[in-house]
């Protein structure tokens, strides 16, 4: 049972909200108190983007919003009517992998997987953003996404490689 | 979390008006900090005014030399806007040295401002806290105090302003711009922010139902010599410890205009204009001058324990700082 399309419909403090996921428009009533990870993950069933803390500290939940990485577990999804919301499952899929995704595997750049997500949508919103030049850059400002297995020598080559190549990580 | 009503802000009058008419209702910006502290239960607004439609989004050239910044424009876009790099690049250091990409890509420059501090015990809706229910205690002062305060302190509250960009703000001189109700107002930086005394639950000396609308910089950006050195447990994402932002005008070797503030040593940006008045200007940049000006500066700090370090650490950072101010011209 769909726990909080129940409760929305019982909720006076419903917003009606448009929102674009990954190319496809959903117009939704949506209780203000739903994080956009929550309506990605658990209305949308999106659940490529992760919950590693629900409060910032990890970049699990990194997604693109117009474009620009933001971590959606702060972001109230009523705030986002009229948005672009890219998730990792819109850069790319099983069969047709993004430059960024393709990367990543081709450096072994995780172990568990859990922060990948994250780290890829943050990775193409970093070449986007371009203020990244160096390698040091790269650790600098990819520092929003932690990993717990301590891949970060191999997701630093992944985005390296890319980077060099000049590709901005999507299709 | 709470259930809360979502309205937009269409205009600042009817964000006024709907603010005078609920007393428990806040204003949102990049939702960085409230959201965070709203699934705390810390926060616990009965309704959410959405600032993001207001035309708040400039960084603006103004007739008198300086730059304004207005209240919606995210940290990332400040930090990188030419105009801010360029001018004001103490800024852009302070800004980029705080939160993580993500975080600077959503957070909002009136936001900034009113973050709340990081005390655990504020946090922890299990344990007492003076700043979040008043009158029930401050635990921290005997207990886990290694990020907060060592200067103007009170019994109530011994927190710190978390914020980076503030500490540059500090040092530049800022003016915060707000309106409300009753009219605008221009709020110089140092009464922005206020000591805990025996209120540590009002951080700012705005009132309820005013919004930032802008932060104003002076025409004098110390884009020549001015330095951000950011002391923290490791090199990114992480709060400071103790952070020192300053500036300086230089002609022949002497300290013509100055502005130095710390950060992770109080409730607000610790500046103090009159002590550069008396012991930076018209002075050698030098070591000395430094050290004379940190004792001054630094005078009557006290420790809680765990933050006693800041003592030894607090003097050396603030040398450090002005020296790479005077020495390296616009570095971290
Ligand atoms: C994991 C993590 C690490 C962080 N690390 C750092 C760090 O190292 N350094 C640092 O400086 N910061 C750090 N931050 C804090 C971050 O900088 C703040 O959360 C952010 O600046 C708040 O801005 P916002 O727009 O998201 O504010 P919001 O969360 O939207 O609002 C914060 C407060 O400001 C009020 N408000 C917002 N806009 C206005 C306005 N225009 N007028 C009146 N009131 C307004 C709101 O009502 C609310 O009370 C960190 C945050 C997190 C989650
Ligand atoms: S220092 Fe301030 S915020 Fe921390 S527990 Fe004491 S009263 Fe609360
Ligand atoms: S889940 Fe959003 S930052 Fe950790
Ligand atoms: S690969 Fe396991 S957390 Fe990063």
């Amino acid at each position: 049972m769909d726990l909080l399309t129940t409760t929305a419909q019982k909720s006076s403090f419903a917003v009606k909200t448009a929102i674009t996921v990954n190319g496809s428009l959903h117009e939704l009533e949506i209780e203000p108190w739903t994080s956009l990870l929550d309506l990605l993950r658990e209305r949308l069933q999106l659940t490529g983007s992760k919950k590693g803390c629900d409060h910032g500290q990890c970049g699990a939940c990194t997604v693109l919003v117009d474009g620009v990485r933001v971590n959606s577990c702060l972001c109230l999804a009523v705030m986002h009517d009229g948005a672009d919301v890219t998730t990792i499952e819109g850069l790319g899929s099983e069969t047709n992998l993004s430059p960024m995704q393709q990367s990543f595997v081709d450096h072994d750049a995780y172990q568990c997987g859990y922060c990948t997500p994250g780290q890829i949508c943050s990775a193409v919103g970093m070449l986007h953003e371009g203020h990244a030049k160096t390698e040091d850059d790269i650790r600098e400002q990819l520092s929003g996404n932690v990993c717990r297995c301590g891949a970060y020598p191999n997701i630093v080559a992944a985005v390296k490689h890319l980077m060099a190549s000049g590709q901005e990580g999507t299709r | 979390m709470n259930n809360f009503e979502y309205v937009h802000a269409d205009g600042l009058e009817s964000a006024a008006t709907f603010m005078a008419g609920h007393a428990e209702a806040k204003f949102i910006g990049g939702g960085t900090n409230l959201v965070d502290l709203m699934k705390y239960n810390v926060e616990k607004p009965t309704a959410l005014v959405d600032l993001n439609r207001l035309s708040l989004r400039e960084v603006e050239e103004m007739p008198d030399g300086g730059v304004r910044i207005g209240a919606l424009v995210t940290n990332s876009d400040v930090a990188y806007h030419s105009l801010i790099s360029a001018r004001y690049p103490l800024l852009s250091r302070a800004i980029l040295a705080g939160a993580s990409a993500q975080l600077r890509n959503k957070a909002t420059t009136g936001g900034n401002l009113l973050q709340r501090t990081r005390c655990v015990y504020f946090y922890d809706t299990a344990v007492p806290c003076n700043k979040r229910e008043p009158g029930t205690g401050c635990p921290a002062k005997e207990g886990v105090n290694r990020s907060l305060a060592i200067l103007g302190t009170s019994v109530a509250c011994i927190a710190t302003h978390p914020s980076d960009m503030c500490v540059a703000l500090a040092a530049l001189g800022a003016t915060v711009q707000v309106t409300g109700s009753k009219g605008d107002r221009s709020i110089p930086f140092a009464e922005f922010h206020r000591l805990p005394g025996d209120q540590p639950e009002i951080d700012t000396t705005l009132q309820h139902g005013e919004v930032v609308t802008s932060v104003d910089l002076p025409a004098i950006g110390f884009a020549g010599h001015s330095a951000y050195v950011k002391v923290r447990d490791r090199q990114s994402y992480a709060f400071a410890l103790i952070s020192v932002a300053a500036g300086l005008e230089l002609t022949d070797g002497l300290i013509t205009q100055a502005g130095v503030a710390l950060g992770g040593v109080a409730h607000k940006p610790w500046r103090n204009a009159q002590l550069e008045q008396e012991l930076l200007i018209g002075k050698p940049a030098n070591r000395d001058t430094w050290h004379i000006f940190q004792q001054a500066l630094l005078a009557g700090a006290h420790g809680f324990g765990e933050n006693d370090f800041k003592l030894k650490l607090a003097p050396v950072t603030v040398v450090r700082a002005l020296e790479q101010a005077a020495h390296e011209g616009a570095q971290a």
